[in-house]
C-alpha cells in the first residue's frame, strides 16, 4: 500500500489562470514545507486536502491518503486534521469537552474520558478537564489543540502557519512538540509558513511557491 | 434539505405583500367586494382628503428628517464619549418599547394635564389644564415627535452598527489633522459612508412616519386624523362594502409614499452636491452649539419617552390624582386587580403569538443563513431588497387587501392569518438582526471541527447555534418586540376577533381611561422588554465560566 500522503498532477486554477501546479509525497511522520509569499495559493492547497475549496477555485489531479483518492469525499470523512495560528478551542466547551469532540467513536464512556485524561496528562495539564479554555496560556492552547488534533486520529495533518503567533521561547517547544508527536504517530504533515525557522525545525523537503 | 428554505423565505415574504397589493388593486375598482359602488371616487371625494394626506406627509418627513438629523448630530458630536455611552444605555432599551406603549405614554406627559403641565401649574397656581391643542394638533406636530423620539434609537443604534465598517476613527482622525471640528470633519467624511449603509432603515422609518396607524391614533390630529386612520376606521367600518373605499385609500396612500420616496432620493442627491461645495468652501460649523443642541435634543427625546413610561406605571397605581397635582394622593393596587387578569390572559395569547411567529422565523432565517454557507446560495443585494419589501409598502396599504382576497375566497380573518401577517414583518428583523453575527462567526472553528470528523450538521448543532447563542436569543427578543408591537396586523387579519395588548392598548386610548390606559401600557412595554432582559441573563448564566462566550 502506498502510505502517506500523495499530491498528483494538482492544478488549481481561479478563472482560467493558474495559482499553482504541484506534485509531492509526503512519508508518514514526515513533513513537507510549503513557503511562498500571501496570495501565492498556499493555502488555497490546504484547502483542497481538506474538500472546502472555495467555489471560485477549480482544482484538477488527485489527492491520495494512505493509497484512498479524497477527490469527492466529503471534508469530514477526510480524517485531514488541521491545526491554525490559533488554537481555536470551541470557547462554549471544557477543556476535557474539546479534547472529546474529535475522538473517533466507540467505547464505553469510561473509557472515553480515560483517554482525554490521559492525553491532557501527557501535555501536562493534569486536573485542567473542567477549565475553561479560555483562561490557558497561550502554550497551554497550543498543546491542547493539537491534543484534540491527535485524538481524533488523523491520517494526515495540516499545519497553517502554526506558531506564527506563540512567543518566541514558547513557539521552539510548541514546534517541537509537534513535530515529534506527528514522527511518532506517524502522520504525514503539510506546513505553510513565512518563517524559516519553522521549515528548519521541519527537517523535511521544502517547496517554494509564486516566486 | 434546506435548499428550498431561501424560496420559501422569499415565498413567506413576497407572497403576501403581492397578495395584498392585488386583494387592494382589485376592490378599489368595484371588483371582489359585493356592493362596493365607485370606491376610488368615494374615496377622493372624502373631504378631509387633502388635509389627512397633508398631515401624514408633513409629519412622516419631519419626524423622518428629525430622526435622522438628531441621530446624526448625537455621533458626530459625542460618538466614543462618556455621555454617549450613558445616552446610548437609555435609548438602547426604549428601541423594544412598542410604539403605542410609547405614545401613550408620551400623551401622559405632554397633554395639557399631563406632567409637564403640571410643574408650571403648580408653581403659578392653575386650577384647571390650559386650553392648549398640544395632543392631535392639526399639524400633526405632536405626531412627528413622539415618531422622532421612537426612532431616535432604531437609526442611532443603526448608524452606530454601520460605523464599523467605515473606519470612522482613523477618518475622523485625519479629517480633524486636517483642521476639521469634530462635527464637520464627522458630517464631511463619516457620514456619507454611514449614511450609504442605513439608507433602507431610514427608507423604512420614512415609509412608517408615513402610513404608520398606532401612533397617529394616540397622537395624531382627529379632524381629520391622518389618512392611514381614516383608512384604518374604513377598513373596521359595519358596512362591508366600505372596505373597498379603504382598499382604494390605501392606493392613494402608497401613490403619495412613492412620490415621498422619490422625492427623498432626490433630496439626496441635492444634500450630496451641497455636501461637496461645502467640502470645497473649506467652511466649519460653530462646534459647540451643533454638539450642545444634538446632546441636548437627545437628552429631552430619551427623557420624554422614559418620562412617559413612568407615567403609565404611576397611573396604573394612582388613587385620586387631581390637577395639578405632580403625584398621586395615594397609591393603590386597585386598577391592576380591576384591569390586571384580563390584561394578563391577553398577555399570554400576545407572548404565545409573539414566540409562534418568531420561531417560524428563526428557523426560515437560520436555514438560509445555513443554506447560504453549504451551497454558497448566496443572496446579495436584491435578498436585501426582498427582506425590505414589507417594510417599504406600507401596511395599511397591502393588508386590507391581504384580509379582502382571502376572504373573497372564503378564508375569512383567523389567528393564522394574523400568524403569517406577523411572520411577514417579524422575519426581517431576525433576519436582521442576526446574518451579521452569522456571517462573522470565524470560519476555521467549522474546518478544525471537520478535520477531527464532524459532519455539517454537528458543526451547525454543536458548534455553531452553541457559541451563537447569544445573538440568537438577541434576535428572538427583536422579533418577539416586532411581534407585540404589529397594531394593524392583528387588527386587520384578525377581524376583530383576535385580540392582542396593543390593539386593548389603543383601543383604550380613545376612551380616557387613564389607569387603564397605565395598566395595559405598561403590560404592553414589559412583555417586549422582558425577552430582551431574557437574552441578556440566559447566555451570562449558562456560560457563566466560558469568558470566551462573552461580548459576542
Amino acid at each position: 500500500m502506498d502510505r502517506g500522503l500523495r499530491i498528483e498532477g494538482l492544478r488549481i486554477t481561479r478563472g482560467g489562470e493558474t495559482l499553482l501546479a504541484i506534485d509531492a509525497h509526503v512519508a508518514p511522520g514526515a513533513v513537507l514545507t510549503l513557503m511562498g509569499p500571501s496570495g501565492s495559493g498556499k493555502s488555497t492547497l490546504l484547502s483542497v486536502v481538506m474538500g472546502d475549496l472555495a467555489p471560485a477555485f477549480r482544482a484538477t489531479g488527485r489527492v491520495l491518503l494512505d493509497g484512498r483518492d479524497l477527490t469527492g469525499l466529503a471534508p469530514e470523512a477526510r480524517h485531514v486534521g488541521i491545526l491554525y495560528q490559533d488554537p481555536l478551542l470551541f470557547p462554549h466547551l471544557d477543556v476535557a469537552t474539546n479534547l472529546a469532540f474529535g475522538l473517533p467513536r466507540g467505547g464505553t464512556r469510561a473509557e472515553r474520558r480515560a483517554a482525554v485524561e490521559a492525553a491532557l496528562a501527557e501535555i501536562g495539564l493534569d486536573g485542567y478537564g473542567p477549565r475553561d479554555p479560555a483562561t490557558l496560556s497561550g502554550g497551554q492552547a497550543a498543546r491542547v489543540a493539537l491534543m484534540r488534533t491527535l485524538l481524533s486520529k488523523p491520517c494526515a495533518l495540516l499545519l497553517d502557519e502554526p506558531f506564527s503567533k506563540l512567543d518566541t521561547d514558547r513557539r521552539d517547544q510548541i514546534r517541537q512538540l509537534v513535530f515529534a508527536r506527528a514522527r511518532a504517530a506517524e502522520i504525514p504533515v503539510l506546513m505553510v509558513t513565512h518563517d524559516a525557522a519553522d521549515a528548519e525545525a521541519a527537517g523535511g523537503e521544502i517547496i517554494r511557491l509564486g516566486v | 434539505m434546506l435548499r428550498p428554505l431561501p424560496l420559501l423565505t422569499t415565498l413567506v415574504l413576497a407572497g403576501p405583500v403581492l397578495v395584498g397589493l392585488i386583494g387592494a388593486v382589485l376592490p378599489a375598482f368595484g371588483y371582489l367586494v359585493p356592493g362596493a359602488d365607485m370606491p376610488f371616487s368615494r374615496a377622493l371625494d372624502w373631504p378631509g382628503l387633502t388635509r389627512a394626506l397633508g398631515v401624514s406627509v408633513f409629519s412622516g418627513v419631519l419626524s423622518t428628517l428629525g430622526a435622522l438629523g438628531l441621530a446624526t448630530l448625537i455621533l458626530a458630536g459625542w460618538h466614543g464619549t462618556r455621555p454617549f455611552a450613558w445616552l446610548e444605555r437609555a435609548l438602547s432599551p426604549l428601541l423594544a418599547v412598542p410604539h403605542a406603549a410609547a405614545a401613550l405614554g408620551l400623551a401622559f406627559v405632554v397633554a395639557p394635564s399631563g406632567w409637564l403641565m403640571r410643574a408650571p401649574a403648580t408653581l403659578l397656581g392653575w386650577e384647571r389644564p390650559p386650553d392648549l391643542l398640544i395632543l392631535g394638533d392639526p399639524f400633526g406636530l405632536s405626531l412627528a415627535a413622539g415618531l422622532v423620539a421612537k426612532e431616535l434609537p432604531f437609526l442611532l443604534l443603526m448608524m452606530l452598527a454601520a460605523l464599523g465598517q467605515v473606519q470612522a476613527g482613523s477618518r475622523l482622525a485625519v479629517a480633524r489633522s486636517l483642521g476639521q471640528g469634530r462635527v464637520a470633519g464627522w458630517l464631511k467624511t463619516i457620514f456619507p459612508g454611514v449614511y450609504a449603509q442605513v439608507r433602507l432603515p431610514v427608507l423604512v422609518v420614512l415609509v412608517f412616519g408615513v402610513t404608520n396607524v398606532d401612533v397617529a391614533v394616540i397622537l395624531g390630529p382627529t379632524t381629520p386624523s391622518t389618512l392611514s386612520v381614516q383608512i384604518t376606521r374604513w377598513m373596521t367600518d359595519p358596512d362591508l362594502s366600505t372596505r373597498a373605499v379603504a382598499a382604494a385609500g390605501g392606493l392613494i396612500l402608497f401613490a403619495a409614499t412613492l412620490a415621498v420616496l422619490a422625492a427623498w432620493i432626490a433630496g439626496e442627491h441635492v444634500l450630496a452636491r451641497l455636501g461637496r461645495a461645502w467640502v470645497w468652501s473649506g467652511h466649519g460649523l460653530p462646534e459647540r452649539a451643533a454638539r450642545g443642541t444634538g446632546l441636548g435634543l437627545a437628552t429631552v427625546s430619551a427623557v420624554m419617552v422614559l418620562l412617559g413610561l413612568a407615567a403609565l406605571a404611576v397611573w396604573s397605581v394612582a388613587a385620586r390624582w387631581t390637577f395639578p397635582d405632580l403625584l398621586p394622593e395615594g397609591l393603590t393596587l386597585r386598577s391592576w386587580n380591576r384591569f390586571g387578569p384580563e390584561m394578563l390572559a391577553t398577555a399570554g395569547d400576545t407572548m404565545l403569538l409573539a414566540v409562534a411567529a418568531t420561531l417560524v422565523s428563526l428557523v426560515l432565517v437560520i436555514g438560509c443563513l445555513e443554506a447560504e454557507v453549504r451551497h454558497g446560495l448566496t443572496a446579495g443585494q436584491r435578498a436585501l431588497w426582498l427582506l425590505y419589501l414589507p417594510l417599504l409598502i406600507p401596511q395599511v396599504t397591502f393588508l386590507p387587501g391581504l384580509q379582502l382576497l382571502p376572504l373573497s375566497l372564503g378564508i375569512g380573518p383567523s389567528l393564522w392569518l394574523v400568524l403569517l401577517g406577523h411572520v411577514v414583518f417579524v422575519l426581517p428583523y431576525v433576519f436582521l438582526s442576526l446574518s451579521g453575527p452569522f456571517h462573522a462567526w470565524d470560519p476555521r472553528f467549522a474546518q478544525v471541527a471537520t478535520g477531527l470528523g464532524a459532519s455539517r450538521n454537528r458543526v451547525l448543532w454543536r458548534l455553531r447555534l452553541p457559541m451563537l447563542i447569544g445573538p440568537i436569543l438577541t434576535a428572538v427578543a427583536v422579533g418577539m418586540a416586532v411581534s407585540v408591537g404589529q397594531y394593524l396586523t392583528t387588527l386587520l387579519l384578525g377581524g376583530g376577533r383576535v385580540t392582542t395588548m396593543v390593539t386593548e392598548a389603543v383601543a383604550l386610548a380613545s376612551g380616557g381611561n387613564r389607569r387603564a390606559i397605565g395598566v395595559w401600557g405598561l403590560g404592553q412595554a414589559l412583555a417586549a422588554l422582558l425577552p430582551f432582559a431574557l437574552a441578556l441573563l440566559l447566555p451570562a448564566i449558562l456560560y457563566r465560566n466560558r469568558r470566551g462566550m462573552r461580548h459576542g
